[in-house]
């Protein structure tokens, strides 16, 4: 079980077809990751790039479009994709738990915070009422919400935003599960919640042990959070690695390109730094590698094929011609970029 | 709790009295019927299905040659039209509750299912709503109780098996938007199966809707249930229903015996009026858009 990583995605693609059959999006395009117990792996990528349905994936939640084309899950040993429909709902919420885009509107406004967080637990472990309501009154402890026997009875609109999103944090780890999936969870926060609910995010991590899939497009949070770093660009991860080694020396040109984006207080150019062009059409891809068109350094091969993923260094992966092309030739690129 | 509450100036749940616009005199109306219909056995004077043929068509009290042992009168059989306008009350408000009732149930069951589950399951229920909805409702309902025969059960069950169509359309719509919400989406990833949300999540959220959609449809209960026993298709005789008065004194109405037929009319008309109003004013206070308005 220990030389198992805790999820191992291997070539997966996840596509939409249109319902004539006539237009393919490669939503997810042969991703492959793997994160381990108790560690948390950050997945960055601007809007559109598959982060999301690439964790809908993993909870085997597609809309009725999307089709996995290829690949394999492995979680515990297990593979997902080959599990029934029932047994993904004990998956889902017990073993793999997600925490949504906007918690703010998560909770259900009709029924009392006692009666959501303990649901889970009622759903998966089948305890009765009394039960689940006392677990739940320690899950709000857990999240640090103050008098949670009281809370328990209130209703969402009686909550604070930044409480309302501790609640959605605790029936997340309701069940105690191996793996917490957070897509974009504090995009609808203020700044000093922001913050305090990621230390929460990494108390909880701590104390039990989870993994956690943190997916967003804010790489301060990422350097903040994460041990591992994934970029995606338009369906495939273009980057993978160690977190400080990326920053430190980004290997692919998009990576480069992101981290050079972000505004220092030092800084005194006057224009912020963009990627020039637009991100790529998914369903018209050029041949060769996604990102060549918007690339500083792209060459002719870049716009013939697309390039295949090569590991290098300690865990790290890079889909990249000029990490290809010699190791002369990308090792003078990433210096450059480090520079 | 409701002391915490006020002492804070807090809305309390007393304050829906107090709202501007609430139909004080259309409650008032409805809930005298209910409380007529419910004591209907203390309050009628009468036995409503037995008169005496030595006192038919005597007119109400303040007329000449009433008295005050009929205060409104008796029929071409001389029963009291009193009692039976009692009696009748109770009929129309079994009728009317209870088959709005079943309609709302199959209703918000089909709309729930057809919209959360959405697919050909959305499509075979919405094809059979809309062929439902092409047929003229009074005609449909002649047509089914001459299948089965007229009682008060079958009434109910026909008027529920009509009625239903305009349920499972609204709280379709509302779970369509529903099921996009948030909270229904962290059901979904918190593992909870397709029954346990629509049970939990969908439901409780759309019966706003479905009681705001009974009061108004309790009106157009009431008058199918008032046309079809006017038709003689509705609660048989000697069952006291308001229609089937209605149908009785028809006949007495160009000799003079008015009271007949008003007065049942009268009955129907302020009690559809007073559920109508009541539904319009929920509707407003329920939706929280034109609630702003």
């Amino acid at each position: 079980m220990s030389t198992h990583p805790l999820l191992q995605i291997d070539n997966l693609s996840t596509h939409y077809v249109s319902a004539r059959g006539t237009r393919v999006v490669r939503a997810v395009d042969d991703v492959s990751l793997r994160i381990d117990a108790g560690e948390t792996l950050g997945i960055v990528g601007e809007s559109g790039s598959g982060k999301s349905t690439l964790a809908l994936t993993i909870l085997r939640l597609l809309p009725p479009a999307a089709r996995v084309a290829s690949g394999r899950m492995l979680f515990e040993g297990e593979d997902l994709l080959a599990k029934s429909d029932a047994e993904m709902r004990r998956v889902r919420g017990k073993r793999i738990a997600m925490i949504l885009q906007d918690p703010m509107a998560s909770l259900n406004p009709l029924f009392s915070i006692g009666d959501q967080v303990a649901e889970p637990i009622r759903v998966h472990e089948g305890v009765g009422r009394a039960a689940a309501w006392s677990r739940a009154r320690e899950l709000l402890k857990a999240v640090r919400i103050p008098s949670p026997q009281t809370r328990l009875l209130q209703h969402p609109h009686e909550m604070s935003g930044g409480m309302r999103q501790r609640i959605v944090g605790a029936i997340g780890i309701s069940c105690e599960p191996r793996l917490l999936i957070a897509d974009e969870p504090t995009t609808s926060l203020d700044l000093t919640i922001q913050a305090q609910y990621l230390n929460l995010l990494r108390e909880l991590q701590r104390a039990h042990g989870l993994a956690l899939i943190f997916i967003t497009h804010n790489l301060g949070i990422v350097a903040k959070m994460c041990d591992q770093l994934a970029v995606m660009y338009a369906g495939r991860v273009v980057e993978s690695g160690p977190v400080r080694q990326i920053f430190n020396a980004p290997a692919h040109p998009y990576t480069q390109a992101l981290l050079n984006s972000i505004p220092r207080m030092s800084d005194n150019r006057n224009r912020l730094a963009a990627i020039d062009g637009q991100p790529p059409d998914l369903v018209a891809l050029p041949p060769g590698c996604a990102f060549a068109p918007r690339c500083p350094s792209a060459f002719d091969r870049c716009r013939e094929s697309p390039p295949s993923q090569l590991t290098f260094g300690d865990q790290r992966t890079v889909r990249c011609w000029l990490a290809d092309a010699g190791s002369d030739a990308a090792d003078s690129q990433v210096r450059k970029g480090a520079a | 709790m409701s002391l915490q509450t006020e002492a804070v100036g807090l809305p309390s749940r007393f304050d829906i009295i107090r709202i501007e616009g609430f139909p004080l005199l259309p409650v008032l109306i409805l809930g005298g019927i209910a409380f007529v219909a419910i004591f209907a056995n203390v309050l009628a004077p009468y036995d409503p299905e037995i008169g005496s043929l030595a006192a038919r068509f005597r007119p109400p009290a303040w007329q000449v040659g009433g008295s005050g042992e009929h205060l409104l009168g008796t029929d071409h059989l001389g029963r009291d039209v009193l009692s039976r306008l009692i009696f009748g009350a109770r009929v129309s408000m079994v009728v009317g509750f209870t088959a709005v009732i079943v309609a709302g149930v199959i209703g918000t069951g089909l709309g729930i299912v057809s919209g959360f589950l959405g697919g050909w399951v959305d499509q075979v229920i919405m094809r059979i709503t809309d062929t439902w909805l092409a047929l003229p409702a009074l005609t449909f309902a002649i047509f089914l109780t001459a299948i089965v025969g007229p009682s008060e059960m079958n009434i109910v069950i026909i008027l529920g098996a009509v009625y239903w169509t305009r349920y499972a359309r609204v709280i379709r719509g509302e779970v369509l938007s529903l099921k996009e919400r948030e909270f229904v989406k962290l059901a979904i990833v918190a593992g909870c199966s397709k029954r346990t949300i629509m049970a939990r999540h969908i439901l409780p959220n759309v019966l706003n809707s479905a009681i705001v959609l009974g009061t108004l449809m309790l009106g157009v209960v009431i008058v199918t249930e008032a046309a079809l026993s006017f038709l003689g298709v509705g609660v048989p005789p000697p069952k006291p229903a308001w229609g089937l008065m209605l149908a009785d004194g028809k006949k007495g109405m160009m000799v003079g015996y008015w009271w007949l037929t008003v007065l049942p009319g009268v009955c129907i008309m302020l009690m559809v009026l007073s559920a109508n109003l009541i539904g319009d004013w929920l509707r407003v206070k329920l939706d929280p858009q034109l609630r702003q308005l």
